[in-house]
Parts: C-alpha cells; sequence; structure tokens
C-alpha cells in the first residue's frame, strides 16, 4: 500500500503528514512509558522484525499477492504506542533508505499503516479480549479478527483520502470496491498469519504477547526447603490518560474543520431548511458582523476557496479551544480553591 | 513492500557525498514538494526536474543503469498508473483502438511524472549518503531523538534478521515446503512467530548489554555535524531551480 | 602458572547462595547453586549443553531475578538498586559478539560504556585505545563491526567490557567458532588479562589451558568444584556429566 509521490494532493498530503506527525508524537511519550529505557533497542529490534516480517508474501487471489502488514501484530505483541513507533520507523527507513514510497506521501503512508491499522487493530483486540478476559482462546481469537479487520479499516481511510484528494479521476465506488476487496482478502491472510503468529509465541514466551499481559501462570519452584510459589510480576497497567485523547481529538477538529468542511454539503442545514420552508428567513436581516475577518466562514483577503474555508475551520477550532480552555482551566482553579478551603 | 531490499549505498568522495547529510536531507525533500506541488500541464518544468536529477546524478558519478535498475520499485504503481485511462471517468477519446478517459490520461501522466522524479531523487540521496550520516543528519534536523534511536538499531539489526529469517526459510525449504496458497500461511506464520522470539530476545540482550555497560536511558553523544553555509548553499541548488520552475509554471495562465 | 597469593582483606569477587531459578513457560532450571569465587582467581564453569549455564550466569548481572537465593559481586549484593554498579563491576561478555555490537564502528562501541560512567574527550580516547590494545584490534578503532570476522568481534565485545575496568569477567564459550589461530590469540589475552575470570565452557582443553579450578554445573547444582586437573582426569565424574575429552586428549602431567 505504499503511495507514491503525486498520487494525493497537496492538502491531503501536508493534512495527512500533520496528522502522522502528530500521533507519533503522542506515540513517542506513550511508547516510553510502556517500555522505558528499553525503548529504543526494543522498538529497533521490533522494527527489524515488521520489516522482515512484511516480505512474507502470501498468494491472495489468482496473480495476486499480498504481504503482511504489521500493525495489528505489533500493537498486540509489543502495545499499540510502540507498534505505531515501529512501523513508522520502517516506513521512514524504506522511505529515505530504499526510496520505497514518496517522502512527500510519508504522511499518508504512516497514517495508513502504521496509526490506523495499528489502533484499528488494537481496539479490536481489546474489544475481543474484554468479552472474555483471561482466556487464551480470546487472545488468539481477538489478534485474527483485529489483524482482518484492521486491513481494510486501513484501505477504507485510503478511498477516504482519496475521494478528499486523489488525483486520479476514478468513481470513488469503484475504489472502495476494489481496494476493500483486495484488502479483505489480505485481511484475511494478514488475520489468519497474526493468530498463529501470537498463538506460537504464547505457547513458548507468554511473557513477550503484551496483550496477553495477565494470562501467566503462578510458577511453582521446588528448592531444597520445599516448594515455594512465585507469583508472576504483572508489569504495571498504562495507564492512557487524558493527554493523548486531548491531542487526538484536537487533531480530528482541525482536520475536519481544515479540510474535510469544504467538502461538506452546501445544501441548507435543518434549521435553515425548516425557516426557508416556513417562510421565516425572509425576516432575516444580515447579521451585525458580516464584514468580520471571518464571516461566511472564509477568510478575508484570501481568495482561494479552498484555503480560505480551511483556514477559517482551522482558526475556529483554535478559538473554540481556547476560549474553552480557559473555561475549563478557571472552574478547575475556583474548585481547586474550594477543595484547598475544605481540607 | 516485498522483495529483496539491497542497500542503495554506493561509496564515493564527490561533492555530492561529503555534503553533511542534514543539507541533502532538506533538499532532497524540499525538491519532491516542488515537484508535487507543479502542475500536470507543463511538462517543460518536468524535463526540468529530470535535467536537474541527471546533473545531481553526474557530479555524484552514479550511472543511470543503476538509477534505473532500482526504480523497479516502482512498477505496481506503473501498472496502476497505466489503467487509469483505462478505467477514469470523464470525456473520452480514441486510440489506437482503445477508449481512453482525458482526465484519466492527464492523472496518468501526473502521477508517473511525479512518482517517478521522486523515486529517482530518493535513490540519489540514498546512493549518495552511508545510512548512518543520514540518521545523523536527522538528529540534526531536531527528529525526536527516540525515533533516531529506533532507527539506529533497526539499521543495525535488519541484516541479522533477515538473516535469521533466510536460514529459516532454507530450512523449511529443505524439507519441501512451498508457499503455494493461503493454506500454507500457518508454517509461514510460526516462523514469523520465531523470529520474533528471537528478535525480542535480541533486543533485551542488546538492552542488557547496554544497561552492563551503564546505560541509563540517554545515548551518549558521538560525533559533531556542522555544515557551513557554502555547503547549505550546494545542497539548496537542486531545490532552489526546481522552486523556480514550479513558480514560473504556477504564474503561466 | 601458580595462583597469585591473595590479599585476606579483598571481599571475594563472586559469592552465589541457594541460587534457584524456572524459565517462563515453567521449567525449572536451576534447583539452588552455590559457589564462590576469589579476587584474582581463573575458574571454568564446566557442563553439558542445557545444564543451565547462561541461565546462572544472567543472573550475575541481574539480567534475570532468581526465584530463590541470593548473588554477591565484591561484597554488594545484587538488588534492584545496586544493579547499575553490579553491572559496572560484572563485565559479561556474551556468546554472540552482535548482542554486544550495537553501535555503527568500534570506537563507539567501546566507548559506549566508559561515556556512560561520564568520562569524555581524551580521558575516554586513552581508555578506548588501552582497551582495544589490550585485544589487539587498535586498528579496526573506525571499522564497523559487521565488517570484521567472527573472531576480531569476539575480541571487541572483550575490549568493550574491558574499558568498564570490571570486577569480574565472566565469558560465555569465548571459544566456539574460533578458528584454532583465534582461538589462540584469545586465549593469549585472557591470559595477560588482571582480573577475575570465569568462564563457562565445554571446550575442556581451553578450560585446562586457562583456568586453574574448575566447577561441573549438572542438574541445576554445581555437582563439582575443585582444580581444573584433578576434575579432568576423572573419567566417572566427567562421563557421569555428559563431558568428554576430546578425541587424543590426555590431560598433561603438569599443566600451566
Amino acid at each position: 500500500m505504499h503511495v507514491p509521490d503525486g498520487f494525493f494532493d497537496v492538502p491531503v498530503s501536508v493534512g495527512a503528514g500533520v496528522f502522522a506527525a502528530a500521533g507519533v508524537a503522542v506515540c513517542l511519550r506513550g511508547a516510553r512509558r510502556e517500555l522505558d529505557d528499553r525503548t529504543a533497542p526494543m522498538a529497533g529490534l521490533v522494527a527489524a522484525f515488521i520489516f522482515a516480517v512484511q516480505m512474507l508474501n502470501f498468494p491472495v487471489a489468482a496473480g495476486t499477492s499480498g504481504h503482511l502488514l504489521g500493525g495489528a501484530l505489533a500493537a498486540i505483541l509489543v502495545g499499540p504506542y510502540t507498534a505505531v513507533l515501529c512501523v513508522a520507523v520502517v516506513l521512514l527507513v524504506q522511505g529515505f533508505f530504499f526510496a520505497d514510497g514518496g517522502l512527500t506521501a510519508l504522511g499518508v503512508n504512516i497514517s495508513l499503516m502504521a496509526i490506523v491499522t495499528t489502533v484499528v487493530g488494537w481496539a479490536v483486540f481489546r474489544t475481543v479480549t474484554r468479552a472474555a478476559p483471561g482466556s487464551r482462546r480470546a487472545v488468539v481469537a481477538g489478534s485474527f479478527v483485529a489483524a482482518l479487520v484492521s486491513v481494510p479499516a486501513a484501505a477504507l481511510v485510503f478511498t477516504a483520502l482519496f475521494w478528499l484528494g486523489g488525483t486520479a479521476p476514478i468513481e470513488v465506488s469503484s475504489v472502495a470496491v476494489a481496494m476493500g476487496g483486495v484488502h479483505l482478502l489480505i485481511g484475511l491472510g494478514e488475520g489468519l498469519i497474526t493468530a498463529v503468529t501470537v498463538s506460537s509465541v504464547l505457547a513458548v514466551r507468554p511473557d513477550l504477547v503484551y496483550g496477553a499481559r495477565g494470562l501467566a501462570r503462578r510458577l511453582v519452584l521446588r528448592t531444597a526447603d520445599g516448594e515455594v510459589e512465585v507469583g508472576e510480576q504483572e508489569p504495571a497497567p498504562v495507564r492512557a490518560g487524558l493527554r493523548p485523547v486531548l491531542v487526538g481529538g484536537a487533531l480530528v477538529a482541525v482536520l475536519l474543520a481544515g479540510f474535510v468542511s469544504f467538502y461538506a454539503s452546501s445544501a441548507p442545514d435543518g434549521l435553515e431548511k425548516v425557516a426557508a420552508d416556513k417562510g421565516l428567513s425572509a425576516n432575516a436581516g444580515p447579521h451585525h458582523l458580516e464584514d468580520a475577518p471571518l464571516a461566511g466562514y472564509g477568510v478575508k483577503g484570501v481568495d482561494d476557496q479552498r484555503l480560505s474555508n480551511g483556514l477559517a475551520g482551522v482558526a475556529g477550532v483554535g478559538l473554540t479551544v481556547v476560549a474553552g480552555g480557559a473555561v475549563f482551566y478557571a472552574v478547575r482553579r475556583r474548585r481547586r480553591h474550594q477543595d484547598r478551603a475544605i481540607a | 513492500m516485498s522483495g529483496g531490499h539491497h542497500q542503495l549505498y554506493r561509496p564515493g568522495e564527490t561533492l555530492v557525498h561529503r555534503l553533511p547529510p542534514q543539507c541533502k536531507l532538506v533538499a532532497v525533500v524540499s525538491f519532491a514538494v516542488a515537484v508535487v506541488a507543479t502542475p500536470r500541464e507543463c511538462f517543460w518544468a518536468f524535463g526540468v526536474y529530470a535535467l536537474l536529477l541527471g546533473a545531481v546524478a553526474a557530479a555524484a558519478r552514479v550511472p543511470a543503469a543503476f538509477v534505473a535498475r532500482r526504480m523497479v520499485i516502482e512498477v505496481p504503481f506503473v501498472l496502476f498508473a497505466v489503467a487509469i485511462p483505462l478505467i477514469g471517468t470523464g470525456e473520452r477519446i480514441e486510440a489506437l483502438g482503445v477508449s481512453l478517459s482525458v482526465p484519466g490520461l492527464w492523472a496518468a501522466w501526473n502521477i508517473l511524472a511525479k512518482a517517478t522524479l521522486g523515486v529517482a531523487a530518493s535513490i540519489l540521496l540514498a546512493a549518495t549518503t552511508e545510512p548512518r550520516m543520514m540518521l545523523l543528519g536527522a538528529e540534526r534536523l531536531r527528529l525526536p531523538r527516540l525515533l533516531v534511536q529506533i532507527a539506529t538499531f533497526m539499521l543495525r539489526y535488519m541484516d541479522v534478521i533477515g538473516d535469521q529469517m533466510r536460514r529459516m526459510r532454507v530450512a523449511r525449504e529443505s524439507r519441501g515446503f512451498v508457499a503455494r496458497d493461503l493454506r500454507q500461511a500457518p508454517v509461514l506464520a510460526k516462523s514469523a512467530g520465531a523470529l520474533f522470539i528471537r528478535s525480542y530476545e535480541r533486543g533485551e540482550r542488546v538492552h542488557l548489554a547496554m544497561l552492563s555497560r551503564g546505560y541509563t536511558g540517554e545515548m551518549p553523544s558521538i560525533r559533531d555535524l556542522s555544515a557551513s553555509r557554502r555547503d547549505w548553499g550546494v545542497a539548496a541548488l537542486l531545490p532552489g531551480l526546481a522552486f523556480v520552475a514550479a513558480l514560473v509554471a504556477w504564474s503561466l495562465p | 602458572m601458580t595462583a597469585v597469593p591473595l590479599p585476606v582483606s579483598l571481599p571475594d569477587s563472586l559469592k552465589v547462595s541457594g541460587l534457584a531459578y524456572a524459565y517462563p513457560d515453567g521449567t525449572q532450571a536451576l534447583f539452588g547453586v552455590d559457589l564462590t569465587i576469589g579476587r584474582g582467581e581463573r575458574v571454568a564453569l564446566l557442563g553439558p549443553n542445557g545444564a543451565g549455564k547462561t541461565t546462572l550466569v544472567m543472573h550475575l548481572n541481574g539480567i534475570l531475578t532468581a526465584g530463590h537465593g541470593s548473588v554477591e559481586v565484591a561484597g554488594l549484593p545484587v538488588r534492584k538498586d545496586t544493579l547499575r554498579e553490579i553491572r559496572r563491576r560484572v563485565g559479561l561478555v556474551f556468546q554472540d559478539p552482535d548482542d554486544q555490537l550495537f553501535m555503527p564502528t568500534v570506537r563507539e562501541d567501546v566507548a559506549f560504556g566508559p561515556a556512560n560512567l561520564g568520562l569524555k574527550g581524551e580521558e575516554l580516547d586513552r581508555r578506548v585505545r588501552d582497551a582495544l590494545d589490550k585485544v589487539g584490534m587498535i586498528d579496526a578503532i573506525d571499522r564497523p563491526p559487521h565488517h570484521l570476522s567472527f573472531g576480531q568481534r569476539r575480541r571487541v565485545a572483550v575490549a568493550t567490557v574491558l574499558a568498564m575496568e570490571p570486577e569480574i569477567v565472566v565469558l560465555d564459550e569465548p571459544s566456539s567458532n574460533l578458528d584454532p589461530a583465534s582461538r589462540r590469540e584469545l586465549a593469549g589475552i585472557l591470559r595477560d588479562l588482571d582480573v577475575t575470570v570465569l568462564m563457562v565452557t565445554h571446550d575442556l582443553p581451553y578450560a585446562l589451558e586457562l583456568c586453574e579450578r574448575a566447577m561441573i554445573l549438572s542438574g541445576g547444582v554445581i555437582a563439582a568444584d575443585g582444580p581444573t586437573a584433578a576434575l579432568l582426569s576423572d573419567g566417572d565424574l566427567l562421563s557421569a556429566h555428559r563431558l568428554e575429552l576430546p578425541y587424543g586428549f590426555a590431560v598433561p602431567a603438569h599443566p600451566h
């Protein structure tokens, strides 16, 4: 799925680049919490593993072969944050050292193959294993489903990006069907390989499967003094914390406001339609802030429609975040004062 | 991406080889941006870009055949690009008895031109920059240190892991295994599982070797790579001229 | 070569008491290991494949945490809070030099340790050169490790550890995969070292050549402990623990 230069237009490439950079930044901190000072060598070795494993070709249909993407597998084996970093590093190395994948398309490639597959894969995996906690079968089954879903999910996002800014005049529905179809088959292969890989690792070194923490049995040591039971030390649960949610949410908001909004339907929204139907809008006068810099969801002075809209959207999000943040902060301070007064 | 990856670096002592890596990285990425931002109708601009790359290749003494061979990586997208005029929407014309979409032809040209130029530029970068230097350059450019460290370990051990995988494949095939269809996937997967365990354990041992020698989480700094203004100036030639061409292309009706 | 008389006041380089351990998949490997190694001694740890020698060694610098028992290095117990110092004192040379040579050049690999201890500039450079001199690899200082032969990598790996100035150097199968010339070169290097040496090996002649004392690890415990020549001359003892002298080899009447 490595996208070359020129496949997507500039806004999509840049937008995806911003999203990818932010995602990687979030995962840099998360990975440190997952692995601590082991992050560099462990993630590096796992990245080398993913690189090697991506060379595993399996035939999917007559003449076509798919290869393992590895995002879901990596997430289940080493945790989601580290997995994103590993695949991202693999893509960066492939781009710069092997000329594989366009340099301007790195944003798209990392978003699709490092972030989407890993996040979707991990989310699906957790859903399945939460339904049957403590079960080894659930871990393996979860691995299968997670990997299976992650691949077409990436294909779906690819299609969405294509609809937003693909440079080829092909019906989006055709792209969706073709990409989705092929990647469903690839997903099957990926699911199978992921499940069996996780299962084989579980059999020998269950402590190496991040997704199976808490499954370990208690050990018995036979010593000269008799039998001593040694409990498996549970690694500290990784608390995701609020920040990734905030950053992720902000990013999505910016992306939506900055780019997707332009493509939003220009048909009147519910309220306007009703107003028009009921003849209420005849009484609507011009807004008294009509001449403001951001009026009409555009930026005064920027002529290109799309850019103008996009900038306005981003500015809007920014102002909202600042305003909302200020309110939130003010409220929290007040509460703290109150708490302190009580204590 | 499947297929064998061989390192692209060709040792040499040319001007291009000697440029500090951070300059080359910025130059190639900027060049790629200029290319992608160019409107597709301006054929001449793409000709200029190709000439620029040719000049770099000549300066770096990288033979055209080398670049051409390594561009084979592009092949899947070439096939896709060729298919676009056949399946594209919009107004159609007849050529050689085949109905082709006009926007499709434009799109195919757009993708082919930009992707090819991008790949060629990347190949030239990789051919003239040692992997280690490339990472040091990235660090200079303030790429997050952890990412650079991960990449360092990945590069150091890529061959070792790949080697292990090859040995496992030889072992499988010596026992008559042939991957024909999806049913053989479980065998491949079990090899992958074994490979993961070995990779992970090696990672643990490497970490341990690092700890054994006093590692506390921060890699000690080693080499100092500074780029002079002249270096930046030379490196800026490629993207600079490309941007000029792009701007001219944009300003033309 | 006779053992150097040891000053009584120096603590033992290594003291292991009642060490027991089981792998994550449940198999128990060590069933209570007791051993003591004094400063300046050169000791060989013998035993068949699968006896748990490497597992034992990994407890010496805290890679593995014992399920039961304790390890002390020059008086300092191996615990979570002492790991950093323990790891400076115990120089572990792995069987696979690729695990240990993780930097892009030899210089950087050997410098890694002392640099982490805070050495810089002149002093760091001197440490690196001294260590490489001791192993005879000074000429390879700026080359990448994967350009070196296996034997050369093994020597550089020893240098990376020597640069830390450890209390005890533990070598895991130092002579494995070495051609005869490399083997001889490495023996010369080890003989000239001024530290305590623990050598895990099943290369019995090498053990006899370099170590005046040997221990046999078998069945997860220390089954024998004594002068190397005496152990290797005891045919019954050797065969009871799946050890054999190589074809045609006989213990010389006066080794060293």
